[in-house]
């Protein structure tokens, strides 16, 4: 053991200046709330919360507790992020391939998509498309039907609702599916490896997909049917559609706005991925033999994904943190049911909003964990 | 003549190809721009499905007819390599410029041809364009907030004789060039804040501010006879003893007697607000966070496991939570955290959360760069036998920095396009005025002018910073 000063000290010190200021804010914080009569703990998440939330996933109204209120505002917070990423995905790969395209009015218009929503704030887009442009939309009882059965309104969209019966027969198929999928691949692989044969396995994939679940309806007594949204009369001038699901326009505007400002980003991850990949390897593979499509498939692609993935999971958690601008307009995600109407009903100022934050926290360091893991894993190894 | 092949276009009939093809493309073109200029069907007479979709098949059979490989005509080959190489594309590229034609005259009418300019009352707006009249009579309040119209000299005063003082950097010749970094690093944001602080708040410590600027330029004018040995610590130490110096013991009576004749008048920060606030955040936020973030960033890959953890902490915690949730920490639970007599201000608070919150991202981006550098440089530098401190910052960080201009570029942008946050706690920047003088009864119905006005000038900055950092990437681009 050797102890040198000159190690211990900076440390000492960095040390000690952080205890002395969480020591100093603790200090004052228990000072503070024993003035106002204020006791700390987390046993208001049991009470009746005695609020009401307008739109949620799970049953709820204002006789359920507090921790049921952060669960609704957690899984809304779940739900627009999933909408998003898929749009927002779907978007930017687009939009990032469309970037590269030798045709010149194609490749001007996807850099004209890029600068323009990337360069407006967040917040300005969402209150756009809230205050704004989903204000234009007809009343309910002028909506026309788009696509046939479905209504897109100043009230929100209102689309059929799917009524399932047996419908854990038809979700065991797809899982059957999904598992015979993934077996198939891994044989195929094998197969590949050992006597250098191609398996078709898209086509088995896309074919057990359609066919299980078909089963399930045929033999497994799986029924489907619609209930198809109906306008009603509410006053004289008031109308409202009922049945159905209906879609409210904040988050309609929040899943819009998310995915348009994020979609750019992972469209310059995706260009920044393709183009990462040298054009030798492009050549190479096609020198040996291999169809476009292989090439594509089997040298561009995987090496591709290994420059995307890391970034796009990156704005993945951003699009999930900025989905906490639904504060602004409204829509009641975790921020406003819990950080917002719960704290101003129990004001326990630090338990709520150490709570929502330890949330969020541990949202993105489960991603950046398996992230780091992830990364570990299609890393090249050198010899 | 040879027979003419019409499935396949070929060089033998190249004139007969290109007149048709041209003919058929200008038709379809024509087509939608009489369409959607003039809103005049020339195609009406057909079903509407098939009038609908006419321009796209004839376009599109005109583009097939002059689809002829090296056909030996410049504008030709060029025009067929660039929008034509293959059917897909040309369907892609006509839809475009349908697209394009078809959404100009909406946008042109609505911006100019019915949009309603003259006129302060709302009276005026009549027509379906937009209402530039609601933004020319708000203008003040989405530029300056509350400020009281009579004080708003001030702030433009301020902001002039800043970006003045800013621009100093370009106007410099190589006898100052060794100063800028200096100037640029401690004593213009010093100036700033003697700017922000005591002229637009005003009130009587407005004469803080002239003892500060006779420092400055007293300091400045003795630092020529300095040694070059001594300038740094000179400059370090000697503006602010000259403050503090003639602020309490030469003028001190005087100009307490002249602060009491007229002082300016003190304006809160709550009732700061619009554009002007945006920049001052932005400003701040970007003075603050860029050391905090480069100590992070250094003590992230420093020797000692326990500032290394520290430093991990620090930069994970922020990195993992949204801004808004930490501008709410700011405003109900940060005061919990102070002595009950402590107030500290609201715009202060925002200040401090935002640059904490962007620090983070600056050190990992900073972090990034010095990953980046090859061991040697460390080797090399240690080798001179240079410190800890002498390595990196006449060694290390210029390189480093050079690399992540681009990083740090984005960060940036980021807490400019972050900056409207701070409505969480109150403020109201361009954004929040907007959404204020949109529930003004007098003039409701006029948000889409409003956005679209904020989204040009915040399309502006963020456009104008970007270009900049990729001038700078340029300028400082060196081979390795």
């Amino acid at each position: 053991m050797n102890f040198k000063l000159k190690d211990i000290g900076p440390q000492l010190i960095t040390v000690l200046a952080v205890v002395l200021v969480f020591g100093f804010f603790t200090y004052n914080a228990q000072v503070n709330m024993e003035n106002r009569g204020i006791d700390f703990g987390y046993g208001f998440l049991s009470q009746e919360s005695s609020f009401d939330v307008q739109f949620s996933l799970i049953e709820y109204d204002g006789s359920h507790s507090y921790f049921r209120a952060y669960l609704v505002g957690l899984l809304n917070t779940i739900l627009v992020s999933v909408i998003g990423i898929i749009l927002a995905t779907i978007l930017g790969v687009i939009v990032g391939i469309a970037r590269l395209s030798p045709n010149y009015l194609i490749n001007k218009f996807a850099a004209f998509y890029v600068e323009f929503f990337r360069n407006i704030p967040l917040l300005l887009q969402i209150f756009f498309w809230y205050f704004a442009a989903l204000r234009a939309l007809p009343l309910p009882q002028d909506a026309e039907p788009l696509l046939g059965v479905t209504f897109l309104t100043i009230k929100g969209y209102f689309v059929p609702a799917f009524i399932w019966q047996n419908f854990n027969i038809f979700f065991y198929s797809l899982v059957a599916a999904i598992i015979a999928i993934i077996v198939i691949r891994t044989h195929a692989k094998k197969v590949q490896e050992t006597q250098g044969k191609q398996t078709p396995v898209l086509l088995i994939s896309i074919g057990l997909l359609l066919i299980l679940p078909l089963l399930s309806f045929l033999i497994g007594g799986v029924k489907l049917s619609f209930e198809v949204p109906v306008l009603k009369q509410l006053a004289t001038t008031s109308f409202i559609y009922e049945g159905g699901v209906s879609l409210p326009p904040e988050l309609i505007a929040l899943a819009l706005s998310l995915s348009l400002y994020t979609a750019t980003f992972i469209a310059e991850c995706v260009r920044a991925g393709i183009q990462g990949v040298g054009k030798g390897q492009k050549e190479a593979a096609a020198s040996i033999g291999l169809t476009p499509n292989q090439v594509l498939k089997l040298v561009i692609m995987p090496q591709a994904l290994r420059i995307i993935i890391p970034p796009t999971t990156n704005q993945y958690l951003n699009l999930t943190k900025n989905s906490s601008l639904a504060a602004a307009i409204a829509y009641p995600d975790l921020v406003l049911v819990f950080a917002g109407t719960a704290l101003m009903q129990t004001g326990k100022a630090i338990e709520i909003v150490s709570i929502t934050m330890f949330t969020y926290l541990s949202l993105s360091i489960s991603i950046s964990i398996l992230m780091n893991w992830y990364n570990k894993k299609i890393a090249i190894q050198e010899k | 003549m040879s027979k003419i092949n019409f499935l396949k276009p070929d060089k033998s009939n190249l004139y007969t190809f290109l007149y048709l093809g041209t003919f058929l493309f200008f038709v379809s073109v024509l087509d939608v721009l009489l369409n959607s200029f003039f809103s005049l069907n020339i195609t009406g007479f057909l079903p509407s499905f098939l009038s609908f979709l006419l321009p796209l098949i004839i376009g599109f059979i005109g583009l097939y007819f002059i689809r002829i490989e090296l056909s030996g005509i410049k504008q030709l080959d060029l025009l067929n390599k660039h929008i034509n190489t293959n059917n897909f594309n040309a369907v892609l590229s006509l839809l475009i410029i349908f697209i394009i034609l078809k959404s100009i005259p909406p946008i042109l009418s609505w911006f100019f041809v019915d949009a309603s300019f003259a006129g302060d009352s709302k009276d005026v707006c009549t027509g379906s364009g937009a209402c530039w009249t609601y933004i020319k009579v708000w203008i003040r309040r989405f530029m300056y907030g509350m400020y009281p119209n009579a004080e708003q000299w001030r702030i433009n005063l301020s902001f002039i004789s800043l970006a003045l003082l800013g621009s100093v950097g370009y106007f410099a010749t190589d006898r100052f060039k060794k100063y800028l970094t200096l100037y640029y690093v401690i004593i213009y944001p010093f100036i700033a804040f003697l700017f922000i602080f005591f002229f637009i708040s005003g009130g009587p410590v407005f004469f803080d501010f002239s003892y500060g600027i006779i420092a400055a330029i007293l300091s400045i004018i003795l630092g020529f006879f300095i040694p070059n040995k001594f300038k740094f610590y000179y400059f370090l130490i000697v503006p602010f003893a000259l403050y503090i110096l003639l602020k309490y013991f030469i003028f001190y009576e005087e100009l307490i007697e002249l602060g009491k004749l007229d002082g300016l008048n003190w304006v809160e920060t709550g009732a700061w607000g619009g554009l002007s606030l945006t920049f001052i955040i932005s400003f701040f936020c970007l003075i603050f966070c860029f050391p905090i973030g480069m100590a992070f960033a250094l003590g992230r890959r420093s020797g000692f496991p326990l500032i290394r953890y520290i430093s991990i902490g620090f930069i994970e915690f922020w990195r993992g939570v949204p801004l808004i949730t930490v501008l709410f920490m700011s405003a109900v639970m940060f005061p919990m955290f102070l002595p009950a007599d402590f107030f500290i201000d609201k715009l202060v608070r925002c200040i401090i959360a935002i640059s904490l919150f962007e620090a983070a991202y600056v050190a990992e981006v900073i972090r990034g760069g010095l990953q980046a550098l090859p061991r040697g440089q460390y080797e090399a530098a240690k080798s001179l036998g240079m410190g800890y401190w002498r390595m990196h910052i006449f060694v290390i960080l210029p390189q480093a920095l050079k690399l992540v201009i681009p990083g740090i570029a984005n960060t940036f942008l980021a807490l400019v396009k972050d900056t409207p946050l701070i409505f969480v706690v109150g403020l109201l920047e361009i954004v929040g005025m907007l959404n204020l003088a949109k529930t003004n009864p007098e003039w409701l119905g006029f948000a889409m002018e409003g956005y679209v006005f904020a989204a040009i000038i915040f399309w502006i900055i963020c456009y104008a910073m970007s270009k900049y950092s990729y001038n700078l990437e340029e300028k400082y681009k060196t081979d390795r």
